[in-house]
């Protein structure tokens, strides 16, 4: 936990000047998970995408620290050769042993979500020492506003138009975090930018552990959601109170859920959104209806996580089993592999 | 002193040893036929720590490509090996490392391209990505793609070059058969190859850049390309020098055009890879025959040697060019454009004939280079004629 005057005392990351639209709820949240490596070296990568072209328009750039980005499907992969790089020149001695740094990789929900998840969850069993971050803004924003697996149930989008035929997006989203959290990584955890203080706490959380840890952060987009552009704040704040965006943890594979309760109708966040626009429409009620359904049983669904961590933990308990397994993972990163130079 | 050993190698278990000499690393690689040998034998040297290698069993070729590029960028010696659809798939990466000028090497065992699928030996794969900006070497033999891999590492990381080179080799005749093949003591190697300095690195956190950047309309896109034709001519007096370095010290002859009987042949065949060696065989036969036939190999394709392919078939009278990768609905396959462009750029007016040959690991017979020699006898008034097709296909049913 930090209080602002602490935050704000921390390098800035990301240097202003760059082309992201007034009012990006993406670029909030880079800032914010940033503020989270404290004072040590922090290299970042980027899928293609709006965070990647708007910030480093050559000649200039926005990030402080190294960059690299090299495809939209590949910001995890790609980090995981810089990572593979820094312990590979360490052992060879090109690199002091004790140099510090923390790596991150930021893509949008398009580039996780979907194009980028296989690479994401290769580089999740490899065991990086990297965080993954995903700015979920719920569409190919970049690109104009295209559905992507991160879009919400009947949301309009360029690509889930809404029409005479068809209500706008005509399937849930995919739970990118539960098949993240499958992967049985040290931590991964969803946040909002609204939540900065939780963002923050999380996003140390993820940088200090050793091994691939992720967030994925709802950064809405004003231009995509059809907010005006001082709502970015506001609309993830309410997609957090209504329990479209439950905030939860998963460490070593216990889910905990920051409880939310004071509990919104779904209506609250979607009335202000223009890609809602149609639902409020006399006739269409039972699509509300069905969005706040799939949001309860959502939430159902990790409250039942978070029950069944604790079933799990009395497993362990009773089995003498460990949560964690300190010789795997000394294992996963290297460290006890014999080594001759 | 350079000590020799000789064993029975196959050219994947050779670049293996290259790969192990020149000890990168980083080494992000995907099982591919039929360059699995390379991976499995280095994966070896890993276990018992005969390398200081970070060694990145990634998930897919497209994977192993990033991860090279963001290795390279973060300043390892970075090598990785592919094949076919695997080169197919890393397609847009190949692009992007050389864009970045990022040093990295790669053993590409030639195989062709789906559809149909077919684990064997043909240039599809690679001269489809021949403008993908990368150096390019093509050996005709196990012990050439040794040696074009421990060449490789000098070229690509030259800062005057600084750019990703790929070391060919075809699909199971040289991946998988055995020949005898030198190795050179690691010692000498080592001295040879030298250790990559990069000038920039991503990890240099106190000197931090960006890297893989946007450069839109007007932002410098034609310059990066423009710098990297620059690098593409540099490279090839560097190609030259670190192959005449190597001979001094193997003993085996660096050319980047191979030439057999061309100070006299009149009939002449271009080829790449591992065929050469059976046009040197026939057009040998020939010869002694009384008939004056030649052959030209090309050992770099990447930068085009040009200049290097004019002089060898300066005084042809018929050529035929055997191309063993398709452009379907081209004038001719890829080996005959560049050729003929390099004849238009000189002024030779010579006839050629394009063959399209070996797809999918069609046999490569004697009868089969005899056949195209004999047909370069009436070339000219076959042309003349109107006989002579776009592309003859060889040794298809």
């Amino acid at each position: 936990m930090a209080n602002i005057k602490q935050l704000s005392e921390l390098p800035q990351r990301l240097s202003p000047g760059h082309s992201m639209c007034g009012g990006c709820g993406a670029t909030i949240a880079v800032r914010q998970v940033l503020m989270g490596a404290g004072k040590t070296p922090v290299v970042c990568g980027a899928a293609t995408g709006c965070l990647e072209v708007s910030t480093t328009t050559f000649p200039f750039t926005s990030w402080e620290g190294g960059f690299i980005h090299s495809t939209f499907e590949s910001a995890a992969a790609t980090m995981s050769g810089v990572e593979a790089a820094f312990r590979g020149l360490k052992r060879a001695g090109k690199i002091p042993a004790d140099k510090q740094i923390k790596f991150v990789a930021f893509g949008g929900d398009g580039g996780t979500y979907d194009i980028g998840l296989q690479a994401l969850s290769g580089a999740l069993e490899r065991g990086h020492d990297f965080l993954y971050v995903c700015y979920d803004n719920g569409a190919y924003m970049n690109t104009g506003i295209q559905r992507s697996g991160a879009t919400p149930y009947s949301a309009w989008t360029t690509t889930s138009e809404v029409g005479n035929a068809v209500p706008g997006k005509r399937h849930f989203e995919k739970d990118l975090t539960s098949i993240v959290a499958a992967h049985h990584i040290p931590y991964a955890a969803q946040a909002s930018i609204s939540n900065w203080n939780d963002l923050v706490t999380k996003a140390t959380k993820a940088m200090d552990i050793d091994g691939p840890t992720f967030l994925n952060v709802l950064a809405p987009c004003p231009r995509g959601w059809r907010v005006p552009f001082d709502q970015a704040v506001k609309i993830a704040d309410l997609g957090v109170k209504t329990n479209y965006w439950p905030l939860y943890e998963v460490e070593n594979d216990v889910w905990k859920l920051t409880e939310n309760r004071k509990k919104l109708p779904i209506e609250d966040f979607l009335q202000p959104q223009g890609r809602f626009r149609h639902l409020f429409k006399p006739g269409n009620e039972h699509l509300i209806k069905e969005f706040q359904t799939n949001v309860d049983r959502h939430y159902a669904y990790i409250q039942a996580r978070v029950e069944g961590s604790k079933v799990y933990q009395q497993k362990l308990e009773e089995a003498g089993l460990p949560l964690v397994s300190d010789d795997a993972l000394a294992m996963q990163s290297g460290s006890k592999l014999p080594f001759q130079q | 002193m350079a000590e020799v050993t000789v064993l029975a190698g196959s050219g994947d278990q050779m670049v293996a040893e290259a790969f192990r000499q020149a000890n990168p690393d980083v080494l992000p690689v995907y099982p591919i036929t039929p360059q699995t040998i390379i991976v499995e034998e280095f994966d070896k040297f890993v276990a018992e720590g005969r390398v200081h290698t970070e060694f990145v069993p990634v998930e897919s070729e497209h994977s192993a490509m990033a991860a090279a590029i963001g290795a390279s960028a973060a300043g390892a010696r970075t090598v990785t090996a592919t094949a076919s659809q695997g080169l197919a798939y890393m397609w847009e990466q190949l692009y992007v490392a050389a864009g970045m000028r990022l040093p990295i090497v790669m053993a590409n065992a030639n195989r062709a391209l789906s559809a149909p699928i077919n684990i064997h030996g043909d240039h599809s794969d690679i001269l489809g990505a021949r403008d993908s900006g990368w150096i390019m070497y093509f050996a005709e033999n196990a012990q050439e793609a040794y040696d074009d891999t421990l060449m490789a590492f000098r070229v690509a990381e030259h800062p005057d070059v600084m750019l990703p080179v790929a070391t060919t080799l075809d699909g199971f005749i040289t991946s998988h058969a055995l020949e005898r093949c030198e190795l050179m003591d690691d010692e000498t190697v080592a001295k040879f190859v030298g250790e990559y300095k990069p000038e920039h690195s991503l990890l240099d956190t106190d000197n931090p850049n960006s890297y893989g950047m946007f450069a839109n309309l007007g932002n410098f896109y034609m310059e990066t390309k423009l710098a990297q034709r620059k690098a593409m001519e540099k490279a090839m007096p560097i190609i030259k020098a670190v192959g005449e370095e190597w001979e001094a010290i193997s003993g085996r002859p660096f050319d980047v055009v191979k030439t057999f009987g061309t100070e006299d042949a009149e009939r002449v065949i271009v080829v790449m890879g591992s065929s050469t060696g059976n046009c040197r065989a026939v057009a040998k036969a020939l010869r002694e025959v009384g008939e004056k036939v030649g052959v030209v190999s090309l050992r770099v394709f990447r930068p085009f040697p040009t200049e290097e392919l004019a002089a060898a078939l300066k005084g042809a009278k018929a050529i035929a060019v055997m191309d063993r990768a398709e452009t379907v609905g081209g004038e001719g396959g890829p080996l005959w454009q560049e050729v003929s462009a390099c004849l238009h750029s000189a002024g030779n007016t010579a006839p050629v004939r394009d063959y399209m040959y070996g797809l999918g690991g069609a046999d490569v017979t004697l009868e089969l280079i005899n056949d195209i020699f004999n047909d370069l006898k009436t070339l000219e008034a076959d042309k003349a004629a109107g006989t002579v097709p776009a592309v003859t296909y060889k040794g298809n049913r």
